[in-house]
């Protein structure tokens, strides 16, 4: 339970500063920490999310960073897909379904390198301190 | 139309919020900043989420309790992540982050 708490805090503070969504800390946590199942866990996972991107994009709107219109025109355009992406999770087996997670893990990884590759591209400094490996 | 299709199939799959898909193609395809692409992608997810949620729960598959113990203390979480934006290297915590997710990626897969 105070792991679960931990990967709540964690998740939370990744969402704030890197702007992924923390479904992809709450899932594993969710399958690790308390033994849920990978259905069960990706429908917790959806809920707990809520509030999350509540409080965030609130906080972004103030900063005036956020499209509205188009926020809620991308909203309003997923219902669709997000019910066939549940459908789909839910024709699955657990095992298949946690196989592809893993693999949606190691592409948000390798995703995030790739973008802080770029940046110290645009920064020699930086990009010798990554060429070793440090930092 | 294509953003949103693609990001509601990944959240509903995946259980995430589909910001990983948003955000990219914000930037690939309206050519957004990085800043607004990740500020409309959350509010978006607030939508996606919400709709996928319900869903998920019309099949029973949601922990009400368990999503709370995460989801309470991810709010604080995202307060303290939006301050410390202000104060931290991103690009330390992204690798950290990195090498979370592909740990969490591997322990999934051998469990």
């Amino acid at each position: 339970m105070i792991g679960a708490v931990a990967v709540g805090v964690a998740a939370g503070v990744v969402a704030g500063l890197l702007g992924v969504g923390g479904g992809v800390l709450f899932v594993p946590g969710l399958v690790l920490f308390l033994g849920l199942s990978q259905q069960h866990a990706e429908a917790t996972s959806l809920l707990a999310i809520v509030p999350v991107a509540m409080v965030g994009s609130w906080r972004q709107d103030r900063y005036g960073n956020v499209r509205r219109a188009d926020g809620l025109l991308l909203g309003l355009l997923s219902v669709a897909g997000a019910a066939g992406g549940v459908a789909l999770a839910n024709a699955l087996s657990g095992a298949v379904l946690r196989a592809a997670f893993a693999a949606l893990l190691l592409v948000v990884a390798a995703q995030l390198v790739r973008g802080t590759m770029r940046e110290a591209g645009a920064a020699p400094m930086l990009r010798r301190r990554a060429g070793k490996g440090v930092d | 139309m294509t953003i949103g299709t693609l990001a509601g199939v990944f959240s509903g799959l995946f259980g995430v919020g589909g910001g990983s898909v948003i955000v990219p193609l914000l930037v690939l395809w309206l050519g957004y900043e990085e800043r607004a692409a990740t500020a409309t992608s959350l509010a978006a997810i607030v939508f996606i989420a919400a709709f996928a949620a319900a869903v998920q729960g019309a099949y029973g598959n949601v922990r009400v309790l368990d999503a709370l113990l995460v989801g309470v203390p991810a709010v604080g979480g995202v307060l303290l992540g939006t301050w410390l934006q202000q104060r931290l290297p991103a690009r330390s915590i992204a690798l950290l982050f990195a090498a979370v997710l592909a740990a969490s990626a591997v322990e999934l897969v051998i469990r």
